[in-house]
């Protein structure tokens, strides 16, 4: 370890997996604060599974076709996103419904894997993600898409408010409830092609749920709110990476870790200031 | 001045027709008021009228530039969502604080902007809904079962403040309420919904129509007299509900 270190100084900053890492983490987060905020707040913790299982899929397809990842995996969780959103609300349980696609999405992405040789190993790195590689390249995609992502959702942020709170008293101020819905799909399609290759398919979820949890207790506005996830993200991010560093431990599991040490932290806080 | 008017207006909800042809009409300054059993379109109508259903057949016109205010049959505030009252009131027109504050006042809540949403009683609730609905400076007032979780004291307080607010405002008000003698009364046009316009009028008119008594019976006939007669002289009754 300390000769990495040592070799390290002597490059420019960016060449450093760790600082790579921590700004990837970042900037994943930073997206993930307002769009998590949502996911929370209009119960679509599922969707967001569903969204990044299908993100699965998209890569096998771009590693069939020798494509861009990224651009795969936007298609496809656009494509699944905008599934749901099409089916929901015709008998099946929305849970449910979800539940289905998810799982689907995730077993034929698998199934789809295995017909291309020499793509385990990739797999591997797409389910939990694999954040001490992401190289220049990958870190303009993923801040790109988190300033396209925080752009986007501070555009249309007094109308996906509203439409949140109630679609009924959005249609009647002149609000689509189903366009905002679509802007929140696109965002979380977007979010998940980033954040993908940094932190895997399977911990994208925890990453939109689990900082907008932690900071409830300590917001009283919508605003608030949104501002404390990207903290707690943010640091979730940076000391997971320390701390995985330090301890030898899977990188994305260990930001899981402290996000989840937070929000145990902020839960108790919250209790004892009630 | 004609605000809405709809033309053999048809709606469906999850595949169902909930409503057939329905003509009907609001003008500015007049209490409109909607009855009708459970599941007979009410609200479905409503939402056919913010444009949040699509119509199967028919049309809806509104004029130019109708701004709404909407008071919805409920709300369900996620409890991850955390809203103060101010904040909710600038959702989504943002509003300055001395508007506000004079909203609140008068809706009868000038003491809680800084509570958050989650916290207030129904009662509060629906004035802070109220609120809203007149920072919106609106030309339609539409209260969806409004009173919904207030006592009949509570009930009828927010009907006078409704009255003050329509002569302030000079705006129309669409009521659905299952209160009927207490809304009718305060109406200058009852339309009985039960899948169809199935009478309208003044409120004399439709309680004297045989639908309407088909109905309901005649026995709102009794509470809908004495609701009046608690009019006349505006003093308070507290017995008034052992006769309904």
């Amino acid at each position: 370890m300390t000769t990495i270190i040592i070799t390290t100084t002597n490059m420019t900053m960016l060449d450093d997996f760790l600082v790579r890492a921590g700004l990837a983490g970042i900037g994943t987060a930073l997206a993930a604060a307002p769009l998590g905020c949502f996911v929370v707040w209009r119960r679509m913790a599922y969707f967001g599974d569903a969204t990044a299982h299908a993100a699965l899929l998209g890569v096998a397809l771009s590693l069939a076709f020798q494509g861009p990842t990224m651009l795969g995996v936007l298609a496809t969780a656009l494509i699944m996103a905008i599934l749901v959103q099409a089916l929901s609300g015709r008998g099946l349980a929305e849970d449910t419904l979800l539940g289905v696609l998810a799982h689907a999405a995730l077993a034929i992405g698998l199934v789809a894997v295995s017909f291309i040789s020499g793509a385990r190993v990739d797999l591997m790195g797409y389910l939990f993600g694999d954040i001490l590689a992401v190289n220049v390249y990958d870190l303009a995609m993923i801040w790109s898409g988190a300033l396209a992502v925080i752009a986007l959702l501070t555009w249309r942020w007094q109308r996906l408010l509203t439409a949140t709170l109630n679609p009924d008293l959005a249609q009647s101020s002149g609000i689509s409830a189903r366009a905002e819905q679509l802007v929140l799909t696109v965002a979380l399609a977007l979010t998940v092609a980033v954040a993908i290759k940094a932190v895997g398919a399977l911990l994208i979820g925890a990453l939109l749920i689990i900082p907008p949890a932690a900071a409830r207790p300590l917001a009283r506005t919508p605003e608030a709110m949104a501002l404390i996830t990207a903290v707690i993200g943010a640091t979730s991010a940076v000391a997971g990476l320390g701390a995985s560093f330090q301890f030898d431990t899977p990188t994305g599991p260990t930001i899981v870790c402290v996000a989840a040490a937070l929000f145990c932290a902020t839960s108790v806080l919250g209790r004892l200031r009630a | 001045m004609r605000l809405i008017t709809t033309t053999g207006l048809t709606l469906q909800q999850a595949g169902r027709t909930v409503l057939r042809d329905v003509d009907m009409h609001i003008d500015r300054g007049e209490i409109v008021t909607l009855v009708g059993p459970n599941g007979s379109g009410k609200s479905t109508l409503v939402k056919g009228l913010i444009g949040a259903l699509k119509p199967l057949h028919g049309t809806v016109d509104a004029m130019r530039g109708l701004r709404i205010g909407y008071v919805p049959q409920s709300l369900a505030i996620d409890g991850l969502l955390p809203l103060t009252v101010r904040r909710f009131l600038c959702l989504p027109f943002r509003h300055d604080g001395d508007a506000m504050a004079r909203a609140l006042a008068e809706a009868g809540v000038p003491d809680l902007g800084e509570a958050q949403m989650r916290t207030l009683s129904g009662g509060q609730f629906q004035r802070v809904m109220l609120a809203r609905a007149l920072l919106m400076s609106p030309d339609l007032l539409i209260l969806d079962e409004a009173t919904q979780g207030l006592d009949q004291p509570g009930a009828a307080d927010f009907y006078r403040k409704i009255e003050h607010v329509r002569r302030h405002l000079n705006c129309a008000v669409l009521m659905v309420s299952h209160d009927l003698h207490v809304v009718m009364a305060a109406s200058d046009r009852v339309l009985c919904l039960n899948g169809h316009v199935c009478c309208e009028g003044t409120p004399d008119v439709v309680q004297d129509s045989p639908e309407y008594r088909a109905l309901f019976g005649t026995g709102t006939k009794g509470a809908f007299a004495i609701y009046r007669h608690e009019h006349d002289h505006d003093h308070h009754h507290d017995h008034e509900h052992d006769h309904a």
